[in-house]
């Protein structure tokens, strides 16, 4: 690890210039930065502690259920928080379910969805792949177990964020405060696809820090689920992760419709195919399966990583029958 | 393979070539005892940028415009409540918790393993609430009250868990004890009559390479039960 100073800024105005400056990190709750600065994948002269900002670690509830997440409120206190747990449970127990207990006491919402990727080629310090401004993905020719089936190229990443899907189906968005003022963008447009730019995965920039992500109230009725498939039962990543939110009309069909897929894309994967093949009918098993099926048409696996297919329709199928509240015969 | 500097089995080795009374039968020098001198103190020093209190530590910086603190890149002088004590530690901000923990302060009850919060075995208390010591800044550490291994017992005065980590022969090799006994002994303060599944949750970010989890598991239910009793 390199040297380097750590700033306390007095304000958000200050935070946010001196994020501006070049060779500068945002220190939260540290726990994806000490991994990269380890790695000296990072190598900032100087850190800004947000934690030195106020109020920025706290959960607030309206009374019609729509949250206000602070960036640095931690991973347990998010899966742990009742008002989070009643009406958005699919984003607590992504939480939950993220890393191991120790580090969810250290690891930020905020710091969830900016870290970077896992690939084993990035982060490897002694090679120089497309996000670190090199010339090739070596994932495309080389290892790719765990890469994207959705969405890859040039670069076939996927993001490790396993709250950033639950925040996409809750229609969530985020809050930048930057140099230059705020702004306020769905959290599906805060992530971006490789081919916009390899090096990046979400489009903060300069300067900005996350100072909110905004959860409104799902709708009436609805229920969600999240579920995920992981080699390990702990400190892993998911092979593939599926949020559900659904809501069915008093007919018992389908109303309103949320699919979005975690670590099967440099972005978390949104699936308009499978929400439009249950909108307006009755669930069930069947429609369930197709659903899925339709999630998972437009998958393009590399060498290694078909597999993973399979996996997320299973997660997509059964994180649809969970929240429709059927049993599922097979899981 | 070639092992880390770091690597306790490469000490152990340096201290057996270097004690010719180990083999002599001379006085007798333990392995915690040699580790804990200035050996391992000076080798550690250069390679985790940490300076012996001996160098001194630079007051901080007056700060800039927009700027309530500015620490380092230098080493640094701060404080930190450690067993309910306040210890002053010099060191530059890049050193983690542990780090400051084991090289500065002696604890060396908590170990360091994978050094990227995978294994547990780093794991303290902050304000109650086990964390990964090697994740951390031991700057980030100011203002909270972290306890170790240290601050739970000793030897001679272990707590109910400790004892029950003996009787129930919950190790091994016995690296992983520490960050298993904070990571249950946090648990089971929220928690006085729990399940063996929410025992393996709270014990779900420690590794054991020995696998001794079925002994670690029936130690923490013992643990729990004598704490209920005395109640």
């Amino acid at each position: 690890m390199k040297q380097f100073a750590v700033v306390a800024p007095a304000d958000l105005a200050s935070a946010a210039r001196m994020l501006a400056e070049p060779n500068r990190s945002a220190l939260a709750g540290g726990v994806d930065l000490l991994d990269l600065l380890k790695l000296e994948l990072a190598a900032p002269a100087e850190l800004v502690n947000l934690k030195a900002l106020g109020g920025l670690d706290r959960i607030e509830s309206a009374p019609g259920g729509a949250l206000r997440i602070g960036p640095l409120v931690t991973l347990n206190q998010l899966a742990a928080s009742p008002a989070v747990r009643e009406r958005h449970p699919a984003l607590a127990d992504s939480a939950a379910q993220a890393a191991t207990p120790q580090v969810r006491n250290l690891a930020t919402v905020g710091g969830n969805l900016a870290q970077r990727p896992r690939c084993w080629y990035f982060r490897n310090p002694d090679i120089v792949c497309l996000k670190k401004g090199g010339t090739k993905c070596y994932a495309v020719a080389g290892l790719n177990r765990y890469h994207a089936i959705l969405g890859g190229g040039p670069s076939f990443i996927v993001h490790p964020s396993n709250l950033a899907p639950a925040l996409v189906a809750y229609d969530a968005a985020v809050t930048l405060h930057g140099p230059e003022g705020a702004r306020k963008i769905a959290v599906g447009d805060f992530f971006t696809l490789p081919k916009i730019d390899p090096r990046r995965e979400n489009v903060l920039k300069p300067g900005e820090i996350i100072t909110a992500i905004e959860v409104p109230a799902p709708p009436a009725r609805a229920r969600s689920a999240y579920l995920e498939a992981r080699e390990k039962q702990s400190f892993d990543w998911p092979l593939a992760s599926a949020v559900t939110v659904i809501g069915l009309n008093r007919a018992d069909e389908v109303a309103y419709a949320r699919i979005v897929m975690g670590a099967v894309a440099p972005i978390p994967w949104r699936a308009p195919s499978a929400e439009k093949v249950l909108l307006g009918a009755k669930l069930d098993r069947a429609l369930a399966d197709r659903a899925a099926q339709a999630a998972l048409a437009g998958a393009a696996p590399l060498a290694h990583n078909a597999y993973k297919i399979p996996i997320a329709r299973a997660m997509v199928r059964r994180a649809i029958l969970r929240a429709g509240g059927i049993p599922d015969e097979t899981a | 393979m070639s092992r880390s500097p770091r690597d306790p089995l490469r000490n152990e080795r340096i201290a057996a070539e270097s004690d010719p009374a180990a083999d002599e039968g001379g006085p007798k020098l333990s392995r915690r005892s040699f580790l804990k001198g200035a050996g391992a103190a000076a080798a550690v020093a250069g390679l985790l940028g940490v300076k012996p209190a001996a160098a001194g530590g630079a007051e901080p910086e007056p700060p800039i415009a927009g700027t309530a603190e500015r620490l380092g890149p230098g080493p640094v002088n701060f404080n930190l409540r450690v067993n309910g004590a306040t210890r002053t530690v010099t060191a530059e901000p890049r050193v983690t918790l542990l780090g400051v923990l084991r090289d500065h302060l002696g604890l060396t009850g908590t170990k360091l393993v994978c050094d990227r919060g995978a294994c547990g075995a780093c794991t303290v208390h902050l304000d109650g609430a086990p964390v990964t010591s090697c994740m951390m800044l031991a700057i980030d550490a100011r203002n909270h009250e972290i306890t170790t291994i240290e601050g739970l017992g000793a030897p001679d005065r272990m707590n109910a868990l400790q004892n029950a980590f003996v009787a129930k022969d919950a190790l091994q090799c016995g690296f992983c004890t520490p960050g298993m006994t904070m990571a249950l002994s946090a648990a089971l303060g929220g928690n006085p009559n729990p399940s063996p599944a929410e025992i393996k949750r709270a014990i779900a970010g420690n590794i054991c390479r020995c696998g001794t989890y079925p002994h670690v598991i029936e130690a923490a239910l013992a643990a729990a039960k004598a704490s209920r009793s005395r109640a």
